[in-house]
């Protein structure tokens, strides 16, 4: 099948490939674009591992094909680090709040908490659940990623962050 | 999971859209939000050799009103319809039912029009499109057509959509002013589709039910009407009885088929259960 050309905006920078019209976006990011940073999970749009944000939204990168990305923004998990290279609130409070176990999860989770931050920064605990409800974390539970958003809000809102009582 | 080759298109308008389905014949298939086809693709239960790809199509975006109805372009996401204040005001009930679709990535990219023409059993919007009387307009080679929800679905995945056809809108009366609804859906898990789920929406005068339709989810190869459910409950109060009489007659028109959500018997039951909630929950938001 004849390869098409795309262009598109990644982590602030242009970058092109030659694709065909099967390759799903999360594999020319990761393969073309050598940012295996965005993880394939289940492959069938459950997981979120895959997560980027493209153009304002969160989407699952394995169920969008590279060819329909092209002139898009993407954010991908590497984009995420602060202009001086110092980690962004998000990665700051997964690390603070140890908002992982085996990490697999942690790039999907880190981009879909980016965009629900954006358009809703301060959101109660039940929002950040429905928030990332499609990102599943396979090692042990959600308490930690759900502190580690809350610590992000709190930072990006400029105010102390305090855990709530068990 | 790596689809098979095809050949991408991305028309600019929907007569070029038009054009392209009739031209590449029946292998050739609309590509709207995706979320269907292209995970059919990657397990190659769909191997389309042409993607038309929708989303080049301004003319396919947006909400507007006309008259008394609500007009929601096919490429409009579940995304944007939970943004709107229109449907927020005049529709709750769809608000309400777009919440529950899958999760929030799948309803960035999910569009209205590909929820309803796809034709999928387990779709939330057709079930809830017949119950507020809504109306598809399908455009083909020949010219424009408006077909009722009601008319639309005959069976898994078969329409009344004819080749190089594509559905571009879809037209919604706008409930009457104080109307009651729910939309109750039982699921396994989030981003689920659903065991049942049943859409009401009600008027009520002096306490007793003025108006009512019930539409089903995912019960029976198509989504249903639930006719005779919904007389039994008018110029009812919705008394324990009449609420018991109601869901047996939706769970008599039932045909879900047995899967990993759960055998026959179990999703009719649970089917009527969701009849009678969504009838009390549409009930106590009536005005």
């Amino acid at each position: 099948m004849a390869k098409t050309h795309v262009t598109m905006k990644v982590n602030g920078a242009e970058v092109e490939g030659l694709v065909e019209p099967r390759t799903l976006l999360v594999h020319f990011i990761r393969e073309n674009l050598g940012m295996t940073g965005t993880h394939i999970g289940c492959e069938t749009t459950h997981c979120g591992a895959c997560t980027v944000d493209i153009d304002g939204m969160s989407v699952k990168s394995c169920t969008m094909f590279a060819v329909q990305a092209d002139g898009s923004d993407i954010t991908t998990v590497e984009g995420m680090a602060n202009a001086d290279g110092t980690l962004s609130a998000l990665q700051e409070g997964f690390r603070m709040m140890h908002g992982l176990q085996c990490g697999f999860c942690t790039p999907g989770m880190i981009m879909r908490a980016h965009r629900l931050l954006k358009e809703n920064p301060s959101p109660s605990e039940q929002e950040i659940r429905m928030g990332i409800s499609g990102n599943i974390c396979r090692c042990t539970g959600y308490q930690n990623i759900v502190k580690a958003i809350q610590y992000a809000s709190a930072k990006i809102n400029g105010v102390e962050f305090r855990e709530a009582a068990e | 999971m790596i689809p098979g080759s095809f050949s991408y298109h991305r028309p600019a308008s929907v007569a070029d859209a038009v054009k392209l389905l009739s031209d590449l014949g029946e292998d050739a298939r609309p590509l709207a939000g995706g979320h269907s086809l292209v995970p059919m693709m990657k397990l190659r239960l769909a191997s389309p050799t042409h993607l038309i790809d929708l989303h080049g199509i301004a003319a396919l975006k947006g909400i507007s009103r006309s008259g008394n109805n609500l007009v929601i372009g096919a490429m409009t996401t579940q995304h944007e319809l939970l943004a709107s204040e229109d449907v927020a005001k005049a529709m709750p009930i769809l608000h309400e039912a777009a919440l529950l679709i899958a999760d929030p990535q799948v309803r960035y990219r999910g569009t209205i029009g590909g929820n309803v023409a796809n034709g999928d059993p387990g779709n939330d919007m057709p079930a809830l499109m017949m119950t507020l009387g809504a109306t598809y307009r399908l455009e083909g080679a020949g010219g424009g057509r408006d077909v009722a929800a009601a008319d639309f679905y005959q069976g898994a995945y078969f329409t009344a959509l004819e080749p190089g056809e594509i559905l571009t809108s879809v037209s919604v009366p706008v409930p009457a002013a104080g109307h009651g609804y729910a939309y109750e859906k039982l699921k396994r898990k989030v981003g689920d589709y659903a065991t049942a789920a049943a859409a009401v929406v009600l008027t009520m005068s002096g306490g007793k039910v003025a108006t009512c339709t019930i539409g089903l989810t995912n019960v029976h190869e198509t989504p249903l009407l639930a006719a005779d459910a919904a007389k039994a409950v008018i110029g009812t109060s919705l008394d324990a009885a009449t609420l018991k009489k109601a869901a047996a007659a939706a769970e008599a028109i039932m045909a879900p088929a047995a899967d990993a959500r759960g055998p026959v018997e179990y999703r009719k039951h649970v089917g009527g259960i969701m009849v009678t909630r969504a009838l009390q929950r549409a009930a106590s938001r009536a005005k």
